[in-house]
């Protein structure tokens, strides 16, 4: 695929606007190679919308996308990034590992191929045992990690997840964002993670853009702190959620927690009397 | 993964996040095997409350005949639709197979007809936008203006007629809720095959058409019992004798009330295989999905 040199987003002066409503104005963004990126921000902040422009579901108004370096365009027909909604979005009628398929079935892959593939990232997502399973026989947060075990299937070099795990309870979130470092780290691909969570976001990412709304911009950018995992170093044992749930309980997190929270009240501050 | 197994008891064993539909006849294990005992004890009363029922009718309607003396034309006692069931049997035997034949035909030109017309509909618009007042009509025409014009177009001495008929009125539920089907499209599966990338024969493959298939079996259900109603009506209107509708009116034409009556029970029998077979299949093809179309 592409070099691992190639930055997987860089966004300039991009411009959204929805009729008279100016959705994003000016966001300048790079995200590295196998890096985390969280945007985080109050709803309408158009935190969604950058995702969706960088996914090439909305075209900007003005300014450049690239995606592993090229179009957004061209990067959506060669499958180059794979996408998570906060909504699983598994087809009922497929067993899991059919939906894990899907993206390869669309590409075009063999049936042998594509079998295998997705037995390899069932087994990565710890659901193995369920690939014969349909989607409602699993709970929600089984769900989202076939969904991101489909998002991964054309091994893409970057991942885009809109809230994926807003619909979970609390001890489900905290055990996905876990799996979620885990899984990034052996793959190796960069992420571009929506959510609501300050202290999601502070502990998956190694950057959280705060963003602000009307226009939707960004505002502040706050070093996260995402703990060591595989792939940052090969030597290192497999991430496992107590090393997480350590991180969760440092006082540098604290800090980044409390610099994020600062970061979006300036946001709302600036809003102007709308707020 | 122990945490895997956690997850799956903690949820009771059916999570369907935010799909939960009605009648989760694929739901897994746990749930299903607590209500075991007492949906027996509901499927028994099911079925027994009207047989009894049903007995009670018949009861009640021989007495009303018998000690209320109601002249035979007005109303026939059982008793004597029976004897009339039994010195018919052969006959009735006959003509329902020919009876259900005509509607099964028909039901299935109908129904691949109903179902590739929606396709052709929603991938088309300008189809779409032909189609869709056409058939719309025709679930407005009523078949008894058509049935004549059939037999004079074709022929008294064909079942084409009949079938015909069938095909018309199997034709609208089909189609009507195949293309309900093909609309409702989940947003979110929507987005997901945009941004696979994928064309619009995978789009209608992999999503609407699979998506539809619940649709297009209530479609399918609702349709079975009206193509035996098309059938027997269409009879009526002259062309072959060979079937119930046709002997239902020549008995009550020759003053035979209690032999039309026979006829009529075997034509209820017909109607409630078809319901049930319509049902059935139903159930059948959509029994691993949460929710469906009904």
């Amino acid at each position: 695929m592409t070099a691992t040199g190639t930055d997987a987003v860089e966004l300039q002066g991009v411009d959204k606007t929805f009729g008279s409503v100016w959705a994003l104005a000016g966001v300048d963004l790079t995200i590295g190679a196998g890096e985390f990126v969280s945007l985080i921000g109050p709803s309408g902040c158009g935190k969604s919308t950058l995702l969706r422009v960088v996914a090439d579901l909305e075209e900007p108004t003005a300014g450049s996308v690239a995606v592993t370096g090229t179009s957004a365009r061209q990067a959506r027909l060669d499958q180059r990034y794979g996408i998570a909604f906060q909504q699983a979005g598994l087809l009922d009628w497929r067993t899991v590992v059919e939906n894990v398929e899907l993206p390869l079935q669309v590409h075009g892959v063999g049936k042998a191929e594509r079998r295998r593939r997705a037995v390899e990232l069932l087994e990565l997502v710890g659901l193995a045992e369920f690939a014969g399973s349909r989607p409602a026989e699993l709970s929600g947060g089984m769900q989202q990690r076939v969904a991101i075990a489909r998002a991964l299937a054309p091994s893409p070099r970057l991942l885009l997840m809109d809230e994926p795990f807003g619909a979970l309870d609390e001890m489900t979130r905290e055990r996905m964002q876990a799996e979620l470092l885990r899984i990034a780290g052996e793959t190796g691909a960069a992420v571009l993670f929506v959510t609501h969570s300050i202290p999601e976001a502070v502990v998956l990412s190694d950057r959280v853009v705060v963003m602000s709304p009307r226009p939707g911009r960004i505002t502040e950018v706050v070093g996260g702190r995402r703990p060591p995992v595989s792939g940052d170093d090969r030597a290192a044992d497999t991430l496992d959620p107590d090393a997480v749930e350590d991180v969760r309980e440092t006082a540098a997190f604290f800090e980044a927690v409390t610099a994020v929270r600062e970061a979006l009240r300036k946001g709302a501050a600036t809003d102007g009397p709308a707020a | 993964m122990s945490a895997d197994r956690g997850e799956i008891t903690a949820s009771g064993g059916v999570g369907t996040g935010g799909l939960a539909g009605p009648g989760g006849v694929g739901g897994a294990g746990g749930a299903g095997a607590v209500a075991g005992p007492e949906r027996r004890f509901r499927g028994a009363s099911v079925v027994v409350a009207p047989v009894i029922f049903g007995i009670a009718v018949l009861v009640v309607w021989q007495l009303v005949v018998t000690v209320g003396g109601l002249p035979a034309f007005l109303l026939p006692a059982p008793t004597a639709i029976a004897e009339q069931i039994g010195a018919q049997f052969p006959v009735i035997l006959e003509t329902a197979a020919v009876t259900g034949g005509n509607a099964l035909v028909g039901l299935v030109l109908g129904f691949v007809l109903g179902v590739l017309l929606a396709i052709l509909a929603a991938g088309v618009r300008l189809v779409a936008d032909l189609i869709t007042p056409v058939v719309l009509a025709a679930s407005a025409v009523p078949i008894v203006a058509l049935a004549p014009v059939f037999t004079t177009m074709f022929g008294s001495t064909t079942e084409i007629p009949r079938r015909l008929v069938v095909t018309v009125v199997v034709v609208v539920p089909v189609y009507v809720s195949t293309a309900r089907g093909l609309r409702q499209v989940r947003p979110v599966h929507d987005e997901l095959m945009v941004a696979l990338a994928a064309t619009r024969r995978q789009y209608t493959r992999f999503v609407r058409l699979p998506g539809a298939v619940p649709y297009v079996m209530t479609g399918l259900r609702l349709a079975a019992p009206a193509a035996v109603i098309a059938a027997i009506v269409a009879e009526y209107f002259g062309g072959l004798q060979n079937g119930l509708g046709s002997r239902i009116s020549s008995a009550a034409a020759n003053t035979a009330y209690a032999r039309a009556w026979a006829f009529v029970a075997a034509s209820i029998v017909l109607g409630l295989v078809f319901f049930l077979a319509g049902l059935l299949a139903e159930r059948l093809v959509t029994r691993n999905r949460p929710g469906g179309a009904s």
